[in-house]
């Protein structure tokens, strides 16, 4: 089983949302970079548990510059066999998936694994693009994956519950929530990663078809009502012929 | 030209979030002075195919294909988008949404926009507004392609319909060979029960409530009232509620008309996943809780007292 895990950079979930350069710019001043959870927490944790039941390889790529490389040495952490990094300014959803298509189509990875959506951006587009580029089955929100020889098993969600479906490999897959538990890398996994391969390899020029041009935080609560709470009753009336949301 | 909107059914009919994306494809079609094409697959009786008239599309095209993976709903979504020299392709960014529109971005080698929330401005070239870092903040997007993929935050406009009629044309092409098949649905919940996803209220609830035997009144408030049932992640973690009811930042990310939260405290990544509710309440006895900061409404009190209250007034209102 030759498992590619996609990692990306997302800041840490406490981080406060904010920018500079007149609102053209994410502040990273004080954000704490973490591997997206979905990333870490699910899809590159089934790929370890589906090698350790099968055997082969688990290699975790990120595309992007040197930035990316405190993530990466986490997934290495955590147990990764190796890593790629794809040296590319890659922008959009589109550049980064043709970026990673373009390095995996020769090299007969049986699984591509990716999580939902980065926490930052709300994509859920790269692991689709990579399906459709490569033209393989593509398993969208997928909380179970299971592998037996050349077919996967999975489960996902959709509208009103869930679906099972049967695929071929080699597949690409986007990790939801239910597909593993989180693992907290060792000392020993932390040393040993300082010493695995992390590969750094030219893009191939991908193209950016949109950019951000701006950013804007939406509009302050105007503050709360304080109901009583001797006169809860009123709540519901006020939920009624104020906020008229019931 | 024209804008094509792709529809996602379940049961005989279309999902709501399905009928906002055309409705949002239809007012961008109307801005560019085009027609709105939406596009199904799957059997649906043609009344239910003419509804997408209502919300603003001129024509439908229905293929019957049963069970169809992503990608050959992709095909068809593509082919209809190259024969009719369109250039703006729309979805709603949910579950079907995110498992084609990124398909059909590749095949047409186009720009792909997701969870956007308002119409596009051509003022000067092409932008679009999306939602990002969880609800937390908005991006503008430039897009730089000839085409655009866009897919719609549900429940994220407000959605106008007419009684106008969609015309019914039937596909009968063949989308090629599945790459996936489908093996059981599973369906979520209980009879009866409201989709979280699909709710537009919802009570929620927390660690607060000390134990997964105290929901019953949180269940009876969101009966009478009509809501979904949520809660916080640590409340799925230890088994007190199912999985699928997590909300926030790793679990379902939803944006009702009314978000009732009691006991709990309003932690940024539970936030991050129900911030675009319309209107907030939060019921918790401690007034510190960071949950008041996000509300709308707040009563400072012990949830086994004011729930039980709550539901009483419920019941009297209908
Ligand atoms: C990376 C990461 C991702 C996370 N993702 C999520 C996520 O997706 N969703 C999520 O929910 N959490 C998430 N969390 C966890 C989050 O940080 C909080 O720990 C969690 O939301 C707290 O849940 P809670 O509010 O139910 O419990 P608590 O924080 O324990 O709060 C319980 C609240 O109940 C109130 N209370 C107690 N008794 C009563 C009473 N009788 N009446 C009224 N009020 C009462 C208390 O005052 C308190 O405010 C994540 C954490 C991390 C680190
Ligand atoms: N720059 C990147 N490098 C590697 N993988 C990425 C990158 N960006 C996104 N991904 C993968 O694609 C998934 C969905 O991302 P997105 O489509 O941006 O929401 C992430 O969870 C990652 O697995």
């Amino acid at each position: 089983m030759k498992i590619l895990v996609c990692i990306s950079k997302a800041p840490d979930t406490t981080s406060k949302i904010a920018f500079t350069d007149e609102n053209s710019k994410f502040n990273e001043a004080g954000v704490q970079f973490i591997v997206n959870p979905y990333d870490e927490w699910y899809a590159l944790v089934r790929g370890l548990e589906l090698k350790e039941q099968m055997g082969g390889t688990v290699t975790a790529i990120a595309v992007g510059g040197a930035e990316n490389d405190p993530i990466i040495r986490k997934a290495l952490a955590i147990g990764a066999d190796d890593a790629i990094r794809i040296d590319s300014e890659a922008l959009d959803a589109f550049a980064v998936a043709q970026e990673i298509s373009n390095y995996a189509s020769e090299k007969g990875y049986d699984l591509i694994l990716c999580g939902k959506e980065t926490i930052s951006y709300n994509g859920a587009q790269v692991p689709g693009l990579i399906a459709e580029f490569m033209d393989i089955a593509f398993a969208s929100q997928a909380i179970k994956l299971e592998i037996n020889g050349t077919i996967a098993t999975i489960e996902c969600d959709v509208q009103g519950g869930t679906e099972v479906l049967e695929a071929n490999l080699p597949m690409v897959l986007s990790a939801a929530k239910g597909m593993a538990e989180q693992r907290i890398p060792n000392m020993r996994g932390i040393m040993a990663a300082r010493t695995k391969k992390l590969e750094v390899i030219p893009g191939s020029g991908a193209t950016n078809n949109c950019e951000v041009v701006g950013y804007s935080l939406p509009a302050a609560k105007s503050g709360c009502k304080y109901v009583d709470p001797d006169n809860a009753e009123e709540l519901i009336s006020l939920l009624r012929n104020e906020a008229k949301a019931i | 030209m024209s804008v094509i909107v792709f529809l996602d059914n379940k049961d005989g009919a279309f999902v709501k979030s399905s009928l906002e994306a055309v409705n949002y494809a239809a007012n961008i079609a109307s801005v560019k002075g085009v027609d709105c094409i939406a596009v199904s697959c799957g059997k649906l009786s043609n009344e239910v195919l003419e509804l997408t008239g209502n919300y603003g599309a001129s024509k439908v095209v229905s293929n019957y294909t049963e069970n169809a993976d992503n990608s050959q709903i992709a095909s068809l979504v593509s082919n209809l988008v190259e024969s009719n020299s369109a250039s703006i392709v729309v979805f709603s960014h949910d579950f079907s949404g995110k498992a084609v529109a990124p398909r059909v971005a590749a095949k047409l080698n186009a720009a792909i926009v997701s969870g956007v929330v308002e119409l596009p401005n051509f003022d000067s070239g092409f932008t679009v507004k999306k939602s990002v870092f969880s609800g937390k903040a908005f991006a503008n997007y430039k897009v730089n392609s000839e085409k655009a993929v866009l897919s719609l935050l549900p429940n994220s406009l407000d959605v106008i319909t007419t009684d106008y009629k969609a015309e019914v044309i039937v596909d009968s092409s063949d989308l090629g060979t599945a790459k996936m098949t489908i093996k059981e649905f599973k369906k979520k919940g209980g009879e009866g029960k409201i989709d979280l996803n699909e709710a537009e209220l919802v009570v929620s609830a927390g660690r607060g409530l000390k134990g997964p035997e105290n929901w019953g009144m949180v269940e009876e408030l969101a009966s009478v009232l009509g809501a979904a049932t949520a809660c916080s992640r640590p409340v799925a973690d230890i088994g007190w509620r199912p999985h699928h009811e997590h909300v926030g930042q790793t679990g379902v990310a939803i944006s009702p008309n009314l978000y009732i939260a009691i006991g709990i405290s309003g932690a940024i990544q539970h936030l991050a996943g129900v911030n675009r509710s319309k209107v907030i309440v939060v019921i918790n006895k401690d007034p510190e809780a960071p949950f008041f900061k996000a509300a709308d409404y707040g009563i400072v009190g012990d949830a086994f007292e004011v729930v039980p209250k709550l539901v009483a007034a419920a019941k009297a209102l209908n």
